[in-house]
């Protein structure tokens, strides 16, 4: 069966997407002007504008609204969010899940103040009403005027031919029931798998008070396939993940099969593996979803809201040498269809690739608007939220490490008692003491030089600028992880996207048992 | 709209997806009213207000099953989420087991008061909040630690919503939460600790006054002064009743029927066999009178009651929820967590650490994650280590490792002491022979 899918395939095969076309432009006949768009990937401002029921009179209206208690800085984002979700669990596609959410955030801003709220009916009287309350946050005499708004073209970090809207239930379930066959198939110790699939799309217009506005479509889509295996009476879990701002060409069977693999794969290695000695050792993180130790160790203490209020570990290092001269750590918004890529931030400004660190030294925060303003550089296009409903703050998206000029086979062979991490499943850290973990789900222990028996289920701790400076070879063998991480901060969860060559550091504590 | 007209609303929404093709169909209606308030160095950092709707429909068509959900309550445009909703059901596969609950699970009487409504809530104003957090965030700043930043929050939340099943529930629900929290963060040889305290009352007058917040997040801090890591060794654990619930957590997550039936659960052939000492008591009570997690009826419309989970380490019940107890053939029982009540000990934290030759006063769990299939665990940790019953040392950036099958049998004591500001009334807990992993 080819499971290569194309655009008309999907059409011809008809069926709704669950949600899909829910609450799209029938909700607003009566204000439409000109010709809207055949499809939602080709929509031009003048759609979204129509998509969410509003003119660019009654933005700045409603922006006027927010400056009206003097505030110094106003900006409306509108989003209409449409997740689905279908799932299979014992041998059946017995479930599916939709949302659908719709609404503007109104935020202002005077100083480092800010006032926030968000009404989940776009008419003009509920966002006046909203934009009064955020006002609130002011109490000045001077009045800001939006003379006009210009739109800001973005550019295309995501594109994808077809969008989820188009794709019907019936056309997912296929794919699902021939994952759960694959991993049956590879192993006869499989007792249960579940697979999971989710779409979503989020259109979103935003306008502020400095005359910018601007649209964006943002496709996302994530596969999970895990199971459950049982060996001479253990059992064991794991799974694998795969997401992108992606479209339906990911249903290939090269890549279904690669999936279930690495899901059968490395729930097997679990019978095998062994508790490490517990304590400080070198570890080596393998080239990919490692680059959580860069979300963790270095990625959160970088973001600026934490570092004007003096709280972060890294607050007074920017310029200072922070690792060896090999290494470099960037936070890049560009890259294609990465979990964490993004046209424009959630405040209006350009993305770009951030250096964190260049060549060892310290070299520049991820900044939000007001961050950007209290240090007085440009702003770097790491405000983000996670919906309408929440307001900005310095995030991270896509960090990872460049090459180095080292082989993982030296890296390895440099080792004579430590860890090898491979796959992780989560991290966190102290912003202020710095220090932070990841928990190990499964590696190899390094004896003598030679990666030998599995380990898994181990939490690993260090500190942030000493872990840093004890990196002592990075490979050049740089990789990003496809899984579908979500870094949470302040309630808020946005989707982030991290990777990194393989990277030895000289000693971290390790979880384990004691003799 | 109010809970009456939501009522209406969930009733039309019902009917409509029966007439559209459903076989079964369930609908929720509820609204969340919640404002933020927080200080930083006496002024207004941030003010937020929200106010968020919500619909969410199960649909069962013929024993298929899907869920939906939406924040727009408009009847024009619900017939078309609802209509596509029952359309897309059909394509899924039949599974016998996917049907509403049983009417004889539902609760004979909603109209029992849980007291879970602060009849006072609508008359708090922005003054009064504004005021409460710059009060708790001025006594934080009199600290004489070397303040890096100080900041107090205030929020509050009501929240009220209806559920209707076309088999013949009808409920309907309102909560009133108030929240309070201050965290600082200071200057440590190079180091930045940061300490919090956060309390939420059901009850603005039941949450603690501005100086027993700030008291609380300076002592927190204090704790963090001149941290570090020693030697990896086994030591005789004390948790904190303020996070034991961390640890709890992972407790509970096996004991559903989900776990049970996906084989995902070490605790799998062990009902009504011993899984902890006998110190271990978990007693799941959603009727107390203005509990922080109370309720007459769960998420799937399953009468409340209260649940004897483990009783002197002894494993009583699994959290059943429908589907799974239908898939298991038993009877569903809530598929989740309320009110959690402990077997209480005789002495408080104090009398326990002051009662320790050596031990790990374990403080904040920093990450880390758990196994449910086969228990194993790894946490990252801070605290203090005690000796001849007094704090020698403030530690952090260690691990604790094992396997949950183990470590609830070393559990030795539990305090007298259930912690106030939580759902999950831990006290304190002793544990013997834990694995640290340090340098």
């Amino acid at each position: 069966m080819d499971r290569n899918f194309n655009r008309r395939d999907f059409l011809k095969t008809g069926g709704i997407a669950v949600a899909g076309t829910i609450l799209m432009p029938s909700l607003l006949s009566g204000c439409m002007s000109g010709t809207q768009a055949s499809s939602p990937l080709k929509y031009q401002l003048n759609d979204y504008l129509n998509h969410f029921g509003v003119t660019r009179k009654m933005i700045m209206d409603v922006l006027a609204e927010g400056l009206s208690r003097g505030g110094d800085y106003c900006d409306l984002y509108f989003q209409h969010n449409i997740s689905n979700t279908v799932a299979l669990e014992d041998n059946m596609v017995n479930r599916a899940f939709s949302n659908v959410s719709f609404g503007v955030g109104i935020r202002v801003i005077s100083g480092e103040q800010t006032g926030y709220s968000y009404t989940e009916d776009i008419t003009v009287s509920s966002m006046k009403s909203a934009a009064q309350t955020a006002a609130n946050i002011a109490n000045s005499n001077t009045r800001m005027k939006v003379l006009s708004l210009n739109e800001k073209t973005v550019p295309g970090y995501y594109k994808i031919n077809t969008p989820w809207e188009e794709v019907s239930i019936n056309d997912k379930i296929p794919f699902l029931q021939y994952m759960n066959d694959k991993v049956f198939s590879l192993s006869p110790a499989v007792e249960k798998v579940n697979v999971s699939f989710s779409d979503q799309t989020s259109y979103i217009l935003f306008a502020n008070s400095e005359g910018i506005i601007a649209c964006d479509y943002q496709p996302m889509s994530t596969l999970s396939a895990s199971c459950v295996a049982e060996k001479e009476g253990k059992r064991e879990q794991n799974g694998y993940t795969s997401s992108g701002r992606q479209d339906v060409e990911f249903f290939s069977t090269s890549n279904l099969d690669r999936i279930a693999k690495e899901a059968v794969d490395s729930t097997l290695l679990l019978f095998d593996a062994v508790v490490p000695r517990a304590g400080e050792m070198p570890v080596v993180l393998a080239a990919g979803s490692s680059g959580i130790l860069l979300h963790e160790a270095i990625g959160h203490g970088m973001e600026a809201d934490f570092n004007r209020r003096g709280e972060s570990i890294f607050s007074d290092k920017i310029g200072k040498k922070v690792a060896e001269s090999f290494v470099s750590i960037v936070d890049d918004g560009t890259t294609p269809n990465n979990r964490g890529a993004i046209n424009i931030d959630d405040e209006g400004n350009d993305v770009q690739k951030t250096y964190m660190v260049e060549n060892g030294i310290l070299t520049s925060y991820l900044h939000d608007r007001i961050s950007s303003k209290h240090y007085g550089v440009e702003p770097t296009g790491n405000g983000r939220r996670e919906s309408f409903r929440h307001m900005p703050l310095p995030r991270m998206r896509n960090t990872y490490m460049l090459d180095g000029p080292h082989e993982k086979e030296e890296i390895i062979e440099s080792v004579k008692y430590g860890i090898y991490a491979e796959s992780f499943t989560n991290g966190q850290v102290r912003i202020g003491p710095g220090d932070f973990t990841f928990y190990v789900k499964q590696g190899y222990l390094i004896e003598n030089g030679k990666m030998t028996r599995p380990i898994k289920d181990v939490n690993i701790i260090g500190n942030g600028p000493r872990v840093l400076s004890d990196i002592e070879m990075v490979a050049n063998d740089m990789e990003m992880s496809e899984s579908g991480w979500t870094c949470g901060k302040g309630g808020q969860g946005v989707p982030a996207s991290l990777g990194q060559p393989t990277v030895k550091v000289s000693k971290i504590t390790v979880g384990g048992v004691n003799a | 709209m109010n809970n009456k007209e939501r009522m209406e609303l969930a009733q039309w929404a019902s009917n409509f997806a029966i007439k559209k093709g459903a076989t079964e169909a369930a609908i929720s209606i509820s609204r969340s009213r919640a404002v933020n308030i927080e200080i930083r160095e006496q002024k207004l950092e941030t003010i937020r207000e929200s106010t968020e709707n919500s619909l969410s429909l199960q649909i069962y068509r013929d024993n298929k099953y899907s869920g939906h959900s939406t924040n727009n309550l408009k009847k024009r445009q619900l017939e078309k989420f609802i209509s596509e909703a029952v359309e897309a059901t059909q394509y899924l596969s039949p599974d016998p087991d996917r049907t509403l609950p049983d009417p004889s699970l539902y609760p004979s009487d909603t109209s029992l008061d849980l007291g879970l409504v602060d009849p006072g809530h609508g008359q708090v104003t922005p003054e009064y909040r504004i005021e409460t957090a710059m009060e708790t965030e001025q006594l934080l700043r009199q600290s004489d630690m070397d303040i890096l930043s100080t900041a107090a929050y205030f929020s509050d939340t009501a929240s009220e919503g209806v559920r209707v099943h076309s088999n013949g529930f009808a409920g309907d629900w309102g909560s009133t939460f108030f929240r309070m929290s201050a965290s600082l963060s200071v200057m440590d040889a190079g180091a930045r600790p940061s300490g919090s305290f956060f309390a939420g009352q059901r009850f603005l007058n039941e949450l603690p006054k501005p100086t027993e917040v700030a008291q609380n997040a300076l002592e927190d801090t204090l704790k963090q002064l001149g941290q570090q890591k020693i030697a990896s060794g086994r030591y005789t654990m004390i948790l904190d009743n303020r996070i034991a619930g961390g640890l709890l957590w992972r407790l509970f997550q096996p004991m559903t029927a989900r776990n049970i039936q996906q084989k995902n659960s070490f605790l799998d052939g062990m009902l009504g066999k011993s899984i902890a000492s006998k110190h271990l008591t978990i007693i799941d009570d959603p009727l107390i009178k203005g509990g922080m997690a109370s309720r007459l009826f769960d998420s799937e419309g399953i009468a409340a009651r209260r649940r004897v989970m483990i009783e002197n380490g002894v494993l009583n019940a699994w959290y059943i929820d429908n589907y799974y107890g239908r898939k298991l053939g038993m009877t569903p029982n809530g598929g989740s967590t309320s009110n959690i009540i402990m077997g209480y000990g005789n002495r408080n934290q104090k009398q326990i650490l002051e009662s320790q030759q050596r031990a790990i006063f374990v403080t904040a769990f920093n990450g880390g994650n758990a196994n449910s299939t086969t228990g194993d665990f790894s946490f990252g940790i801070s605290g203090q280590l005690i000796e001849n019953g007094k704090v020698v040392k403030a530690l952090n950036e260690m691990n604790i490792s094992g396997n949950f099958k183990t470590l609830w049998n070393q559990l030795t004591e539990t305090g007298n002491d259930p912690y106030p500001y939580s759902s999950m009334q831990s006290p304190t807990l002793v544990f013997s022979g834990v694995d640290f992993s340090g340098i």
